[in-house]
């Protein structure tokens, strides 16, 4: 062995207990049942009616969410990439300084801000304007997925934006188009690779959470990340919690390879 | 005389309260081959974005064929650019770059494929109509950002140091590809760049500036026989500045010796500047020439030697077929024609500048 794989073997023992180990547990669980015969039930559970609910309600919050993250971080992105770094450097911060403080932390706090006696109602109704009672409804999860996840779609569409040739932009304007002739045939195409990056930055996170729903959901809204914690920690089935994350793990795989099948075509476009 | 297309008027511009341009004014003719030739940072490139829309300027106007344009957004000007960096579309193909200004005008789907054959015939790619931009060289992709901006018929074409990017035998190819398409399309063009001989090989008129100030306009033969002042002198090509005295009419004392020439109405006893090229220093056998020297550089240079001759405390360039070795002593002579007399410069920005681009 030489010197430069015995430098990698800690990385190698790290994957094989962290990541290859635990994944062959899951599907050793998902496969078998209490008498560790070969099942699948773990998996078909799926179609049942409350499981198939969740898992289409997460998918359905994740997408809503990710459309909101796209449409609220593209301007921002565009005015970022438009200033110079020394106006932009200040707003990045603004912009990441949430994100230097704990994930859970920032979620309970929208729970305090959110609940029915909490601080903006209290403000409503002190100016007499009607109250706001989304907390505990899959509103308070989609605020709460945009908060968190916003970041991780802003970064990636600016970075695709600012390498962007000003000249290129230039030279559409010269051809005659328009300023939104410019941006839907020239800005956006030439974005696309952070567009899908950022949708899946958003959108596969989105999918999993379930910090984000039980602290903001109650425990009224069940997405699927949820299921499977419960049979995990309170059931304490994890034949059918392994089961529940395979398929989980599919959609996953699917929307990484339909990301990835759109950027190759663009890749493979410019080959 | 061919009619003034583009009159810019009393151009001023300050990037963070950096004067760029200062009261430019010139006009540029129809069919003209322009070139604003400068060093970097001497306000050609923002002329050329003033042009072409994509700043404006803080004072002044653009007079393009008798409207004021100066307010105009760059997609309402009957004019194209071709930028430095080719600026080519890289998600769009070949023919899709060529119509992109096409289909923009809705002209009809017949009209643009004829237009892409057109073009791409034009600057000798027919066949890469699917191909995309990074599959081509650089010199490819140049020929493809003109073919681009000539399919929309404009006026004027103006080019930012297109070829700047291109190696020395691509370059060359290119200038001769520009005077080719010049002449076949019958429109003007303006080209930026700080290369002297680009500009001296294509131009009909050269604009030398320096410092945001036009420094000479003229013919190349002009602005290369009779710069007007030292700048020009200097960045024009290698040449001997020397500061001399002019003693009257057709006569100039140089570094103490007398020199015939051909310059009148300087004045007498007056310090000037003169410049002799070096190709224009005749070394001869020491008694016959005007000046004594002694050779102390040689460099061969493929067509001639580049010689450097030491007389009367000042370096001597000198280009010649004829090889003097190092230590020759040799005399200096200068034909009457070929001393160029220049008043000293009245400001900084027409110093003679070194160079190192």
């Amino acid at each position: 062995m030489n010197k430069k794989k015995l430098l990698a073997t800690p990385y190698l023992f790290w994957s094989v207990m962290f990541i290859i180990i635990p994944l062959c547990m899951i599907f050793y669980y998902g496969f078998t049942d209490k008498t560790g015969a070969f099942t699948l039930e773990n998996i078909t559970a799926i179609a049942s009616a409350e499981h198939f609910k969740a898992l289409w309600l997460s998918i359905l919050l994740s997408l809503i969410s990710t459309v909101i993250c796209l449409l609220l971080a593209y301007p921002l992105a565009m005015i970022l990439a438009n200033m110079n770094v020394n106006q932009n450097s200040f707003i990045v911060v603004i912009f990441i300084l949430p994100m230097w403080m704990n994930f859970l932390l920032r979620t309970l706090a929208w729970q305090t801000l959110l609940e029915k006696t909490g601080v903006i109602n209290n403000i409503l109704s002190f100016l007499h304007l009607p109250t706001l009672n989304i907390i505990n409804t899959p509103y308070a999860i989609v605020l709460g997925m945009v908060y968190n996840f916003l970041p991780f779609m802003v970064l990636p569409l600016y970075n695709a934006l600012v390498k962007i040739d000003k000249n290129v932009i230039n030279a559409a304007k010269d051809l005659g188009a328009n300023p939104v002739q410019t941006f839907t045939k020239i800005t956006f195409p030439l974005s696309l690779p952070g567009v899908i990056s950022g949708i899946t930055m958003v959108f596969v996170p989105a999918l999993t959470t379930f910090v984000i729903s039980t602290l903001l959901g109650g425990s009224k809204v069940l997405l699927i990340g949820n299921v499977i914690e419960q049979e995990f920690t309170q059931t304490g089935n994890w034949y059918l919690g392994s089961g529940l994350s395979i398929v989980l793990m599919i959609f996953i795989i699917i929307s990484m390879i339909l990301s990835a099948i759109f950027d190759k075509d663009r890749e493979g476009a410019l080959l | 005389m061919k009619k003034e297309l583009i009159n810019l008027e009393n151009i001023s511009k300050s990037y963070d309260g950096q004067l760029i341009l200062d009261d430019l004014n010139l006009f540029i003719r129809e069919n003209e081959f322009l070139t604003l030739l400068g060093p970097s940072g001497c306000g050609k490139t923002t002329t050329l974005r003033i042009l072409g829309g994509f700043e404006a300027p803080d004072t002044g106007r653009v007079i393009f064929d008798g409207t004021d344009i100066t307010s105009l957004p760059p997609n309402k000007r009957h004019l194209n650019t071709v930028f430095q960096k080719y600026a080519l579309f890289t998600h769009m193909t070949i023919a899709e770059n060529i119509a992109f200004g096409l289909k923009i005008k809705k002209m009809s789907k017949s009209y643009i494929q004829d237009k892409i054959k057109y073009a791409l015939k034009l600057v000798n790619l027919d066949g890469y109509e699917n191909r995309m931009p990074d599959s081509l060289s650089g010199g490819q992709q140049q020929r493809i950002a003109i073919a681009r901006a000539i399919v929309n018929e404009p006026k004027v074409l103006l080019l930012d140091e297109p070829l700047g990017a291109l190696d020395l035998k691509l370059r060359q190819d290119m200038q001769y590809e520009l005077i080719r398409l010049k002449n076949e399309l019958g429109i003007t063009f303006i080209y930026v760049t700080h290369d002297q001989e680009e500009a001296l090989t294509m131009s009909d008129t050269i604009v030398v500036m320096n410092q945001g100030y036009i420094q000479q306009i003229g013919t190349p033969e002009k602005i290369y026989n009779e710069p007007e002042n030292a700048f020009v002198a200097d960045f024009i090509g290698d040449s001997n500045i020397i500061d001399s005295v002019m003693i009257h009419d057709e006569l100039v004392e140089i570094l103490g010796a007398r020199f015939a020439c051909v310059d009148k109405g300087f004045g007498e006893n007056k310090p000037v500047d003169v410049v002799i090229r070096p190709e224009d220093v005749e070394l001869v056998s020491p008694s016959e020439g005007v000046i004594e020297g002694v050779v102390s550089h040689v460099i061969f240079k493929g067509v001639h030697y580049e010689m450097e001759v030491m007389a009367n405390g000042f370096e001597w360039l000198v280009h010649s077929t004829k090889m003097f070795s190092v230590g020759t002593k040799v005399g200096i002579k200068v034909d009457p024609f070929n001393i160029q007399i220049m008043n000293k410069p009245a400001s900084e920005d027409e110093e003679a500048v070194s160079i190192d681009e």
